[in-house]
């Protein structure tokens, strides 16, 4: 089956649970600051918005990588391997949505990789603005849903592959 | 069909598996100019810092990966190519047959003019062999001379430093990475880089790199004389600046001519008469495309391989890629030499695809970097520089060590660099490389540039879909 | 554990920081936020203090759950002298603020002296620099909210700040975090200004760690489904906000309207929840666009608004056509019901203006409701008012008092006094709403007669929020009292004030225990922190505040005469509704209160309960 962070911004009351569950998940303590996901607040728009990597098929960051250090797995979920990783950065450039970024304290780069499947994010969200669902049940258009999807079950395309 | 890859740096390697992914049953052979496996060059600091083993710097990781994916590897390198009868001749005298050809075949230091490259001692930091000369040399404590603090010059920097070594870096521009960073920022790392005990000298020129105590060549007069420059020499001999035996400056060419020590075995001589000691010199002065040996062969060159958007050269069926390619620049439109990772996989990419017939040409590919200086990270993107009548927004926090310039044509960004910020910089790349219209947030940029991860999210909203739109730099034709 | 077992210590006078570490023995009797930095000020500061001198202190203070995915994990509190009532003040307030304090690695922060010329604090991590604030002193905290984010390019700092109101020592101006969460009673943003700090700006990176991760997410993950079963906390306040409140108290007969002349006010329906959420007749949209949540809170009862770009208020300012924090139920009541007020648009107006300079609506609307009624009866006039048509029911009056007030332009000076100080210059202190010098909120004692114990007992001055009785008395939580009856509330006032003393120590908001009883906040302590955390040693713990409080406002000077209600609440029967007839019945509750909570008749702490309780 192939499932998706889908998000939904309308629902969010910006309360940063999804934060603190991805850091308490990826980082053993309650710690916004390295949570994978974030949640914009567009204070005078009235908006918040969950954003985070969106297991996109170009891959990036990981065509980026010198090391091969992020690899696809079978879900199309990509995972940085800090093994590997040298904390060269490159890949927090190379990725356009800003979703991989540097992490000083570990000399090496974070970014969602969907808790192996069992996202803490969506589960600690009150509102279910924040759902890992079934893609087809969504129902979306691929290319509507912001910030949402993964290619779960097909292999990275490469940097400029074509949507 | 058989597809040949000259290179096996990124680009061919990347070229190698896409065409693998889309010719299941073509036959591939990807031809490497060095005896190692295929590797990684930007990983070689790392190497030199001890963060991983030689094999860490291997771009693909699992055994026998090229062999599972049917990927033939040989040993060149290749000497001469003959676009007409697609043959090619490599150093063994082997000769081989091509349908498609690749040429990936990279980039190699420059030597700049200098007397004494040939030294023991002094090195570029190019390749495995190189970080292995460097590796042995560069032991905590002993002067080392890095000549160049261009971008690849300020990550070997960064390398060496962490090595432990006393570090002189020798930069021949008013500033440390003048094509990367403008002057705020260039001077925010040299300072920085001074802070933390790295001697930076820009604007200077080096002119000689000679054994300890071995006098100018008898026809060069322009030498300044030995005994003027010793007390800086001393110095750096004793060490401690404070300690400068200034007391002491008539003290004869002597102690020098005894100096030949295994501390210090080189003298770096600059232009303006300074000499600095050294156990060993890194150079990194600039690279060149790896050309040569498409000399007669038919193939079109410039600087580098020139290549029409589908990386194809003006010979049928021969592609080129990284940083031997004049690919587009998405800034300009014109074709550049880009001599970065994520563009000679970019590249690897589109030229593999269109080997194997599926056409796609390149939109352009931006130029971006970062950098860590010793802790301090720094990034440029596009045309940082920006553009006449272009507006711009400028932070610079002193006491932070944060700085962000952006650049804008309409309200449109083109260009930014940053330093001291590293979350969701990413952003900068996607807003230029998507041309996106920040309308109502260009003005918020200039007034608070450090909104730059708001603005994208925002916009990224309001986008043309109303909602996702990836970026995309090359469409299917 | 929970607490980062730091606290910093702010010298102003000297312009030096120091970390020091959390007193631990403390931390294991009075819990965090509320209990333990009151349990510093008693300690540090002499009771007789000026509060608005440099030798009261100022503390802002998170619970040991702040920071944490428990919800509503995300308070502070401010702990000082205050100058409105000069009682101990403790201001409770929400937004990121505290969780960012937390994650910058401070249980507490103590400011104290007083700087030399206006500043701003930055706590970045372990940075703490004092910067000059010539730049945003005499602006709002909008503005200096956007200035320090735009100074520091950081957007994920968190500021609370003062905005004019506290500036100029106005006696009710408050803390305002966040753009529109405020630390709002008391005026704990008087004691900031006097300070010359103009704001405090925190970012930090650090995490927050408690005692057992999992036994920890165990028992949020049960608290969390308790308050999305519960029909307050899962449905009414996300949706409707605590205004849900408007035309249930309306309907009890226990809205004080009109400075307290009646209890129901016939212009509630028009600045209820629904309301606010109906289309306007003018531009077809709602008032109210969303509801927010508090750092870590999963109820988000918070209202996003935007009031109609043709009214009155904004029509030529757009500088307010966006969105900002809306009406909540106290802020609805005091500045419509209070005031006589039924225009929605121009109370949301003015409760953005309260924000922007910092000023406390509950205090502030009161105050123009007392105003209002001495105009109304002519004991001042235009030449006072400075040409305000105080009339009650004037949304224009109201607009123009609080643009005047927060500057102390005016007559703004005047109200800036609050309302007890008012109507006895005056001659009329009988029309002032207040207890210890505080503005009462939105119940009136006649028809809910378990607020009336709770106003008159309250450490703070008068307040709902020390024993929010409506809960049992109105919604029937945790079990249905009878408002009207004054049997059994001093009980049930005690109960609720120790309990509030534990959650307002804790780092958790008030409002979970719509939903929650110390028996579910009990577990979730006890797995952030060392010191086997049972309701009962909360409760002793909430107990032991309370009294520690006590004392220090019966060494400032307090006295059992000070436990009392305005003259109208005990003498004029309500008019209306079901409480017609009836006035408050203190007397037939203090003395019951006095004797359980072990207190002689005079209010005094018998030796016996301190020592029991080890104050
Ligand atoms: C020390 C260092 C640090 C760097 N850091 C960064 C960084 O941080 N970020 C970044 O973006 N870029 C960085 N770079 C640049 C980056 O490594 C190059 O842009 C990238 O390697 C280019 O890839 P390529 O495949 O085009 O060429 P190369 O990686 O240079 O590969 C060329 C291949 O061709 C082979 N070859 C050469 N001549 C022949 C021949 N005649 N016949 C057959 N084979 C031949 C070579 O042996 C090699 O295998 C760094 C480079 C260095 C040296
Ligand atoms: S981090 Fe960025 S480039 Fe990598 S998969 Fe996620 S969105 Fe794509
Ligand atoms: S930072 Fe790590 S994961 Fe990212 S490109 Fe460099 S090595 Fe790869
Ligand atoms: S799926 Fe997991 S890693 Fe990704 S944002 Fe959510 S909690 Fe973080």
């Amino acid at each position: 089956m192939l499932k998706a962070l889908t998000i939904d911004p309308g629902k969010c009351t910006g309360c940063k649970q999804c934060e603190m569950a991805c850091s308490y998940v990826n980082e053993g303590e309650f710690n916004v600051s390295k949570s994978r996901i974030r949640v914009f607040d567009f204070h005078e728009e009235a908006r918040f918005v969950p954003y985070t990597c969106t297991q996109c098929d170009e891959a990036w960051c990981q065509q980026a990588c010198p090391v091969n250090a992020i690899t696809t797995n079978e879900m199309g979920v990509k995972i940085v391997h800090d093994n590997l990783c040298v904390g060269c950065k490159v890949c927090t450039i190379a990725c356009p949505f800003g979703t991989v970024n540097y992490n000083a304290s570990t000399g090496k780069v974070m970014k969602c990789d969907l808790c192996g499947g069992d996202p803490a994010c969506a589960s600690a969200c009150p509102t279910d603005a924040i759902t890992f669902q079934d893609i087809e049940q969504t129902g979306f258009d691929k290319m509507k849903v912001w910030a949402t999807k993964t290619t779960a079950g097909t292999e990275p395309t490469g940097p400029n592959a074509p949507a | 069909m058989h597809h040949v890859i000259l290179g096996a740096g990124p680009a061919g390697v990347t070229a190698a598996e896409t065409i693998r992914k889309h010719a299941p049953h073509a036959k591939i052979t990807l031809i490497s100019g060095e005896p190692e496996p295929p590797y990684s060059r930007m990983a070689i600091p790392y190497l030199l810092e001890g963060k991983i083993g030689e094999d860490g710097t291997y771009l693909r990781q699992e055994d026998g990966h090229y062999d599972g994916k049917g990927i033939y590897y040989k040993q060149g390198p290749v000497t001469s190519v003959d676009a007409a009868s697609k043959s090619l001749t490599c150093a063994d005298g082997s000769t081989l047959q091509f349908d498609r050809m690749l040429i990936a075949t990279g980039a190699t230091p420059l030597r700049p003019p200098i007397e004494g490259l040939d030294n023991p001692g002094v090195h570029t930091c190019w390749t495995l062999e190189d970080a292995r000369h460097i590796a042995e040399h560069a032991k905590p404590g002993v002067p080392v001379v890095l000549v160049g603090a261009g971008f690849i010059g300020c990550i070997i920097l960064e390398a060496l430093a962490k090595m432990g070594v006393e570090l002189t870096v020798v930069e021949m521009g008013d500033r440390m990475v003048p094509r990367m960073l403008d002057e705020t920022a260039g001077n925010m790392l040299r300072h920085w880089c001074e802070d933390k005990g790295v001697k930076v000298v820009t604007g200077a020129l080096v002119d000689a790199i000679r054994a300890s105590g071995e006098t100018a060549p008898a026809p060069a007069p322009s030498a300044t004389p030995f005994a003027e420059e010793k007390p800086g020499f001393f110095a750096r001999i004793f060490g401690g600046g404070s300690s400068e035996p200034s007391a002491t400056p008539a003290v004869a060419p002597a102690p020098t001519a005894a100096a030949p020590s295994h501390d210090h075995p080189l003298t770096v001589h600059l232009k303006d008469g300074q000499e600095l000691p050294a156990a060993l010199v890194v150079i990194a002065a600039g690279v060149k495309s790896n050309i040569e040996f498409l000399k007669g062969s038919g193939i079109d060159t410039n600087h580098g391989v020139k290549v029409d958007p589908y990386h194809e050269t003006n010979a049928k069926g021969i592609y080129a890629a990284g940083d031997v390619a004049e690919g587009i620049n998405l800034s300009t439109g014109h074709n550049d030499m880009l001599a970065i990772q994520p563009v000679a996989v970019e590249h690897g990419y589109i030229a593999a695809l269109n080997m194997c017939g599926i056409e796609t040409a390149h939109r352009g590919a931006l130029n971006m970097n970062v950098l860590d200086t010793l802790g301090l990270i720094s990034s440029s993107f596009g045309t940082w520089e920006g553009v006449e009548g272009g507006e711009r927004a400028v932070l610079h926090d002193k006491d932070a060590n944060r700085y962000i310039r952006l650049e804008f044509d309409g309200d449109q960004l083109i260009g930014a660099q940053c330093v001291g910020m590293t979350d969701h910089v990413g952003m900068l790349r996607g807003l230029i490389q998507t041309h996106l219209h920040l309308g109502p947030w260009k003005d918020k940029l200039i007034e608070s540039p450090g909104r730059v991860a708001e603005a994208y999210v925002a916009v990224m909203q309001q986008g043309p879909t109303a909602g996702y739109t990836g970026p995309k730099v090359a469409l299917p034709a | 554990m929970g607490w980062t077992g730091k606290v910093l210590r702010i010298d102003l006078s000297n312009g030096t920081s120091k970390s020091e570490p959390l007193n631990m023995e403390w931390a294991d009797k009075y819990l965090g936020q509320r209990g333990l930095a009151s349990k510093y000020l008693v300690e540090e500061v002499d009771p007789k203090a000026d509060p608005l001198g440099p030798e009261n202190k100022l503390i802002m203070a998170t619970g040991p759950l702040t920071g944490t995915c428990a919800s509503t994990g995300g308070r502070y509190s401010v702990i000082t002298k205050g100058p409105l009532t000069g009682a101990i003040a403790c201001s409770n307030s929400g937004g990121y603020f505290g969780a960012e304090l937390k994650f910058a690695g401070w249980d507490m922060v103590i400011f104290e002296g007083q700087s030399p010329k206006p500043v701003y604090v930055t706590i970045f991590d372990d940075d703490v620099q004092l910067r000059d604030a010539s730049d945003i002193w005499g602006k709002s905290v909008w503005d200096a909210d956007k200035y320090i984010k735009s100074t520091h390019q950081d957007q994920m700092i968190h500021v609370a700040a003062i905005g004019v109101a506290g500036e100029n020592e106005v006696l009710y101006s408050c803390v305002v975090n966040d753009l529109h969460r405020a630390a709002g009673r008391s005026g704990v943003g008087a004691v900031m200004g006097n300070k010359n700090i103009k704001a405090v700006a925190v970012r930090g990176t650090g995490g927050v760690k408690v005692k057992d991760f999992k036994a920890f997410m165990d028992a949020t993950n049960a608290g969390k489904k308790v308050l999305k079963d519960n029909a307050v906390t899962g449905e009414g306040l996300p949706a409707y906000g605590t205004q849900v409140l408007m035309n249930v108290i309306n309907e009890a007969g226990a809205m004080p309207t009109r400075n307290g002349a009646d209890v129901q006010f016939e212009g509630a329906g028009d600045i209820s929840a629904e309301a606010m959420a109906e289309p306007r007749r003018t531009d077809g949209k709602p008032n109210l666009l969303t509801n927010q949540a508090c750092f870590g809170c999963t109820i988000a009862c918070g209202r996003i608004s935007k009031v109609d770009e043709t009214h009155f208020t904004i029509q030529n300012k757009p500088e307010y056509w966006h969105a900002s924090g809306g009406l909540e139920y106290e802020a609805a009541w005091a500045l419509g019901s209070a005031t006589g007020t039924n225009d929605l648009e121009a109370l949301t107006y003015v409760n953005f203006i309260c924000n922007e300079q910092g000023i406390d609506p509950i205090s502030f609307g009161a105050t123009v409701g007392a105003a209002m009624e001495l105009y109304e009866t002519g004991v001042i006039d235009d030449k006072v008012t400075g040409g305000i048509e105080l009339k009650f029911g004037s949304a224009e009056a109201l607009v123009q008092c609080v643009e005047l007030t927060g500057k102390a332009e005016g007559f703004g000076k005047e109200l800036g006094m609050g309302s007890k100080r008012l109507t006895e210059k005056y001659g009329k202190p009988e029309l002032s709403m207040t207890v210890k010098g505080q503005e009462f909120p939105a119940y009136d004692p006649r028809g809910i007669q378990g607020m009336g114990l709770t106003y008159a007992t309250s450490n703070r001055g008068a307040c709902h929020l020390r024993s929010y009785t409506v809960a049992s008395e109105i919604l029937g939580i945790p079990e249905k009292t009878d408002p009207l009856e004054t049997d059994g509330k001093a009980g049930l006032v005690k109960a609720f004030q120790d309990a509030t003393a534990a959650v307002d120590s804790s780092g958790l908001c008030v409002f979970t225990t719509f939903a929650w009883t110390l028996e579910d906040i009990a577990p979730q302590v006890d797995a952030a922190c060392e010191g086997n955390w049972s309701v009962d040693k909360l409760l002793e713990a909430g107990e032991r505040i309370w009294n520690m409080e006590r004392i220090f406002n019966n060494q400032a000077g307090f006295t059992a005469a000070d436990d009392n209600l305005p003259q109208r609440l005990l003498k004029d029967a309500a008019k209306t509704g079901p409480a017609e007839g009836l006035v408050a019945g203190l007397d037939k509750m203090l003395p019951e209160y006095y004797e359980l909570r072990g207190w002689t008749q005079e209010g005094v702490p018998t030796n016996e309960t301190l020592e029991r309780l080890a104050v």
